[in-house]
């Protein structure tokens, strides 16, 4: 039922979470609250239930399994931007959790944010995709376990039911010989919001030929997006001129982008083939062994 | 308009002190802290989370006021501005950025200082760049950055020799 009055709950289990959400339709879960705040001060309704989900032990929780990371949703991107083997294991996802506004940002924001917040231009999705993280989601009807690039399916729009909420993220650990990138292009140094990101997941074989390739972009369609026939440009082929003006074209022409005060549509395009060049590059290098700086 | 919110007594440390307020549900802990608590050195600028005017200490992380939940702080453990000297004695940061005139109107400073703690509580020795990315959150414009910059380096000076 819809209340009168604007409550807030904090449970600690996610079976408590979802009978609150459930219950109420209005009810929101969040879980920094650095988009749920700036949104209600511009305008946006409040919501009649706040669910904080940061009590809930699984939201908050980093597990390293035998397989990689179960991530909790609502935990805030500077744990695992400080986790030194989470970043070293995973250096794009872990910059583009660490381009996600300040330090202030940092200590608050989460993936599971990030990602329901349903920006175009949220940094950690571009890298979550190319690492085809999955979203362990709970709601009235029990249990299920999506991929990430099913949850947003437009600007502020995702798949979740009204009773349903992300509660981890499952991670794999790469591959043996494979690295991971983010790129994100803005005007300035920091605290900025994409015009394009670009990330890469790439595997060499034993060769030094490409022998797996994801890329996505961000910013540059209504969601963030794989490109498939960027990755088709590369698999089985060396990474060299050729092959990387191959993923440049293919990256602009899967690009949907808007004009806006960011970037036009034809400076997007532009860009987002540039970035997918480099990001396939720096990923290729990590996956080389060869030290390669990322992102700040 | 929006609707009433529900209020709820919410316990938890602030500057050292076991402290109670009643939360407003969907208040933030910037205005509990400023209008309740009566901590007016916590300052509001954007109110979005873009300025760091706000910033203070949660779990010795630095985080903004302005974008936590006022229940939120069920007990947590703060440090604002006013919990940043002892006693008599100003913490190093507050002097440094007084004798380098790190600050001209001031409302950026308390957010400054607390950034900056925060930095150097984990980076005792940071570099200007890394210095200037965790000051990344915090805006000011009055005195440019150059000399908030060399109160931070001077304030890890200090502390590295007192330490």
């Amino acid at each position: 039922m819809r209340n009168w009055y604007m409550d807030y709950l904090a449970p600690t289990s996610v079976e408590e979470a979802v009978g609150a959400l459930a219950a109420q339709p209005d009810a929101r879960v969040f879980a920094g609250a650095t988009d749920l705040i700036p949104q209600i001060r511009a305008g946006r309704p409040e919501p009649g239930l706040l669910i904080d989900l940061k009590r809930i032990d699984r939201c908050t929780t980093v597990t390293k399994t035998d397989t990689g990371w179960v991530v909790g949703a609502a935990t805030p991107t500077s744990r695992l931007t400080e986790d030194p083997d989470f970043s070293s294991t995973l250096p794009g996802l872990s910059e583009a959790a660490g381009l996600i506004g300040s330090d202030q940002i940092q200590n608050r924001s989460s993936l599971g944010g990030n990602l329901c917040n349903a920006s175009p231009a949220a940094d950690s999705v571009p890298a979550m995709l190319v690492n085809e993280v999955r979203a362990v989601v709970a709601g009235g009807n029990g249990t299920r376990t999506l991929p990430v690039g099913d949850i947003t399916t437009g600007p502020g729009k995702t798949s979740l039911a009204d009773d349903e909420f992300i509660v981890e993220f499952e991670i794999d650990a790469p591959p043996p010989n494979t690295g991971d990138a983010y790129l994100r292009m803005i005007p300035r140094t920091e605290m900025d919001i994409a015009v394009v990101g670009a990330g890469a997941q790439i595997t060499l074989d034993a060769d030094g030929n490409c022998a797996a390739a994801r890329i996505a972009l961000g910013a540059v369609a209504p969601t963030a997006l794989r490109v498939a026939d960027a990755e088709a440009a590369l698999v089985g082929n060396p990474i060299n001129d050729d092959t990387l003006a191959a993923v440049a074209a293919a990256a602009s022409a899967a690009c949907n982008p808007i004009d806006d005060k960011r970037g036009t549509i034809a400076y997007r395009k532009q860009v987002a083939g540039v970035l997918a060049k480099r990001a396939v590059k720096l990923a290729a290098d990590r996956a080389a062994g060869t030290n390669a700086n990322g992102a700040h | 308009m929006n609707t009433p919110h529900t209020k709820s007594v919410v316990s938890c440390t602030i500057n050292g002190n076991a402290t109670q307020f009643l939360a407003d549900s969907g208040g933030t802990l910037l205005n509990a802290l400023r209008d309740d608590i009566g901590l007016t050195g916590v300052k509001e600028g954007c109110g979005t989370g873009d300025c760091g005017a706000c910033s203070i200490l949660v779990e010795d992380r630095v985080t903004c006021a302005c974008l936590i939940f006022a229940p939120e702080a069920e007990g947590a453990t703060i440090v604002t501005i006013e919990g940043l000297a002892e006693a008599d004695h100003l913490h190093p940061l507050q002097e440094t950025f007084l004798e380098g005139a790190a600050l001209q109107c001031g409302v950026c400073t308390p957010g400054f200082l607390m950034a900056a703690k925060a930095l150097l509580d984990k980076n005792p020795d940071p570099t200007e760049t890394e210095i200037r990315y965790a000051l990344a959150g915090n805006l000011c414009r009055c005195t440019g950055y150059d000399k908030i910059i060399r109160a931070v380096q001077d304030a890890a000076e200090r502390m590295r020799e007192n330490a």
